[in-house]
C-alpha cells in the first residue's frame, strides 16, 4: 500500500501553518501589529504630545499653562542661561562620543577580526557584564573612585602622580576640588557608562568587512595606515555612526550622572527633569526635550551627506 | 628564460596540517601557469605565499630572482585577482581601479586617466561611475582584473577567478584572459580546481595533491602521460588500470592509465566486462564497463552502435594509448 499524496492535517498547528502558507502576509501582519501599535500609539503619540506641549507657554504670574500656539517658549531657549545649558550638553556629548569611539575601536577591532571561541565569549561577557549591574550603583561607585580620598587619588599619591590629577583640575572649565566634583569626572563616568553601546555596533560593522578586502588593499600597495583610512574606516562607519547615535543621544538626555558626579552644572536632561517637576514649566521642559531630537536630525543628515551610509 | 617565480623546497605548515610541503617550482616569465588540484591540496596557499599573505615555514620564495622572505605584500610587485573579487563596495568602479595608484600618491587626473585606459582594456569603458553592487558577476571580475593590472605588476595572480561565473561567461572569459595575457606579455599564475580550464588555458601547469606537486608539465604532458594514479584520476576522467589488468591487456605488471576516448568496444578480446552505465554526452556516449571489479569507461562516438546496459563486451585500444605510471 502506498502512502497518500496529501497527509491529513493533525491538530491546530498543522492547520495554522497551512493558513499562513496560503496567506503569507497574515503571519507578517500578526507579527508586526503589536510592535507597530506600541511604536505608533505609545511612542510617536507621546512624541506628538511633547511637540504640542512645546508650543504652549506658561503664564508667568499664575504659573498656569496657556494652551495656545506660541513660539515664545522656544524663544526662551535662546536666553543666555538656557543657551549655556544647551552648549554645555552638546560639548559634553561630543567629547563623550569621541572618547568612546577612540576607546571602542581597538576593542571592537580585536573582537571582530581576531577573537575566536572562548576569547569571543570573554569579549561579549566583558562588554556586557557592566550592563548587568544597576546604573546607579555604577555611578556611585565612580563617585567613590574619583573622590578626593578615593582609590584613584590614593593610587596617584602612592605613585607620585598626583600632579596629573591636579593638572587636569586646574584646566579652566574642569576645575574642582577633586575629580568627583569636576566636569572631567562627569565626562569619565559618561564614557564608562556608554562605552558598551559604542563597542557593540562597531564590532558588528567590523565583522562584516571581509578579510579579502583588507588583503586586496595590501595587495594593491596600501600601508596599514592607508588601509585603515580608505577601507576599514569607511566600511565600519555605519557602525561608528550607530554607536555614536547611542552615546551622543544618551549623553544628551541623561539627568542622573551630572547630579551625582561633577560640579552640579546643568545639562539638558537635568533641566527637563527640574522644569517639569519642581518648576512645573512643562512647555519649556518640552522645548528643551525637542533640542536633542533636532540635534540628532542635524547630525544624521550631516553624516548622510558625508557618505557615512554609502557602505550600507 | 628568466624565472618569474621560484619555490625552493617551500613549506607552509599550520600546526600539524601540512598545507604546502616541500614544493619546488619554477614559473617562467611571460607564461600562463596554472596550479590545479582539489580543494585543500595547497594550490591556493601557494598563491598566497607568492602574494605574501602567507609566510613559508620553510624554504625560500624568489620573485624575479629576489628573495621575498622579508617583503610584506604591499611592497611586492605582484597583484591578485581575488576569488570573491574583493572590490571595495564604498568606492565606484573608477576609484576601485585607481586604488593602487591612489595609495602610491599619483595625482587624481593621472590615475583616473590610467584607470579609464584599463577599463577600456577590459571592455568596461563608461562604467566608471557605477558602484560594484550595480555590476554583474562577469563585470565585477573585469573590474578586479583592471584594478590589478593598472599597477603594472610583474606577476598577476588569479585565485579561481572564473569560479563564480556561469559556463558561457566562463568560456568567454577564458579566451579573453588568454588574449590579455598574450597582449601584455605578463606572467599569469592561475589557481583552479577545474581541469578543463587548466588544460585549455595554461602553457604549463602543476597538479597539486596533499600539499605536494604530483606532476608539473605542459597540458599535453599531463593529459597524455600522467605520472601518478592521482594525476590520471584527477585530470580528465582517465581509466586507471591496476597491474594485473594491465598485464591481462598485454602490458607489463604495472599501474597504467587509458583514456576513455582511446578505448573502443570490441566483440572479443582478452578483457571482457558487463556494461553497467551509459551516459549520453551529445558528441558520443560514455559506456562504463565492469571488468572484474575495475570500472573502465569507453567513449563511443556518436553514430556508432551503443551496447545495452547489462550486455557483455570486450575492450580494445591501440597499444600506444596505454600509459604506464608510478604507484603514488
Amino acid at each position: 500500500m502506498s502512502s497518500p499524496a496529501i497527509l491529513p492535517a493533525k491538530g491546530l498547528a498543522d492547520r495554522l501553518t497551512g493558513t499562513f502558507w496560503r496567506r503569507p502576509k497574515l503571519l507578517l501582519a500578526l507579527l508586526i501589529t503589536p510592535p507597530l501599535l506600541w511604536l505608533g500609539v505609545v511612542y510617536l503619540g507621546s512624541l506628538a504630545a511633547l511637540l504640542l506641549q512645546s508650543f504652549y507657554s506658561i503664564d508667568e504670574f499664575s504659573g498656569v499653562v496657556k494652551e495656545e500656539f506660541t513660539l515664545k517658549t522656544y524663544a526662551e531657549l535662546f536666553r543666555a542661561q538656557n543657551l549655556d545649558i544647551i552648549i554645555r550638553t552638546v560639548v559634553m556629548a561630543t567629547a563623550v562620543t569621541l572618547a568612546c569611539a577612540v576607546l571602542a575601536f581597538p576593542i571592537a577591532y580585536y573582537a571582530a577580526r581576531y577573537a575566536k571561541g572562548p576569547w569571543k565569549a570573554a569579549f561579549y561577557l566583558g562588554v556586557m557584564l557592566p550592563l548587568w549591574s544597576s546604573y546607579l550603583v555604577k555611578v556611585y561607585a565612580w563617585k567613590l573612585i574619583l573622590a578626593k580620598e578615593g582609590i584613584l587619588g590614593w593610587a596617584a599619591e602612592g605613585t607620585g602622580t598626583s600632579f596629573i590629577i591636579d593638572g587636569i583640575l586646574s584646566i579652566p572649565g574642569l576645575e574642582g576640588s577633586s575629580l568627583s566634583t569636576s566636569p572631567f569626572g562627569t565626562f569619565l563616568v559618561f564614557v564608562y557608562i556608554w562605552l558598551p553601546y559604542m563597542i557593540l555596533p562597531m564590532q558588528a560593522a567590523l565583522e562584516r568587512v571581509p578579510n579579502s578586502m583588507l588583503e586586496a588593499s595590501a595587495d594593491l600597495g596600501a600601508t596599514r595606515n592607508q588601509t585603515f583610512r580608505t577601507v576599514i574606516l569607511p566600511l565600519a562607519l555605519p557602525g561608528v555612526i550607530a554607536g555614536s547615535i547611542f552615546t551622543f543621544s544618551l549623553t544628551l538626555g541623561d539627568y542622573i550622572i551630572p547630579q551625582i558626579v561633577g560640579d552640579s552644572s546643568r545639562f539638558i536632561g537635568l533641566t527637563v527633569y527640574q522644569l517639569q517637576g519642581t518648576a512645573g514649566n512643562t512647555p519649556l521642559a518640552a522645548a528643551f526635550a525637542v533640542v536633542p531630537i533636532l540635534i540628532m536630525l542635524v547630525y544624521l543628515s550631516l553624516a548622510k551627506r558625508a557618505g557615512a551610509f554609502d557602505a550600507l | 628564460m628568466t624565472a618569474a617565480v621560484e619555490f625552493l623546497n617551500v613549506s607552509r605548515h599550520f600546526g600539524p596540517v601540512k598545507a604546502v610541503d616541500g614544493v619546488d617550482l619554477t614559473i617562467a616569465e611571460g607564461s600562463f601557469f596554472a596550479m590545479l588540484g582539489p580543494s585543500g591540496s595547497g594550490k591556493t596557499t601557494c598563491l598566497r605565499l607568492i602574494s605574501g599573505f602567507e609566510k613559508p615555514t620553510g624554504g625560500q620564495i624568489r620573485i624575479f630572482g629576489e628573495d621575498v622572505s622579508n617583503t610584506p605584500p604591499h611592497l611586492r610587485n605582484v597583484n591578485t585577482v581575488f576569488q570573491d573579487y574583493a572590490l571595495f563596495p564604498h568606492l565606484n568602479v573608477r576609484d576601485n581601479v585607481a586604488y593602487g595608484l591612489m595609495v602610491k600618491g599619483i595625482a587624481r587626473a593621472a590615475r583616473y586617466a590610467q584607470a579609464e585606459e584599463m577599463l577600456a582594456l577590459v571592455k568596461l569603458d563608461g562604467y566608471g561611475d557605477r558602484k560594484p553592487a550595480q555590476l554583474s558577476g562577469g563585470q565585477r571580475q573585469r573590474v578586479a582584473l583592471a584594478r590589478a593590472l593598472v599597477n603594472r605588476p610583474r606577476v598577476l595572480l588569479l585565485d579561481e577567478p572564473l569560479g563564480a561565473l556561469d559556463l558561457k561567461l566562463r568560456e568567454a572569459m577564458q579566451d579573453e584572459l588568454k588574449a590579455l595575457q598574450h597582449k601584455l606579455g605578463l606572467t599569469f599564475v592561475f589557481v583552479t580546481h577545474d581541469q578543463h580550464e587548466a588544460l585549455s588555458m595554461a602553457d604549463s601547469l602543476a597538479v597539486f595533491n596533499e600539499g605536494r606537486i604530483a606532476q608539473i608539465g605542459t597540458p599535453q604532458d599531463i593529459y597524455d602521460r600522467p605520472a601518478t594514479r592521482f594525476v590520471a584520476d584527477f585530470v580528465g576522467s582517465s581509466n586507471v588500470l591496476p597491474p594485473d589488468l594491465t598485464r591481462a591487456l598485454g602490458g607489463p605488471t604495472q599501474w597504467a592509465s587509458l583514456r576513455p576516448e582511446a578505448t573502443r568496444l570490441a566483440a572479443t578480446g582478452p578483457v571482457q566486462g558487463t556494461v553497467t552505465a551509459l551516459r549520453y554526452l551529445g558528441s558520443g556516449t560514455r559506456v562504463v564497463i565492469d571488468a572484474g571489479g575495475t570500472e573502465i569507461a569507453a567513449l563511443v562516438p556518436a553514430g556508432q552502435p551503443v551496447p545495452a546496459e547489462g550486455a557483455t563486451t570486450a575492450i580494445a585500444f591501440e597499444p600506444s594509448a596505454l600509459h604506464l605510471m608510478g604507484t603514488a
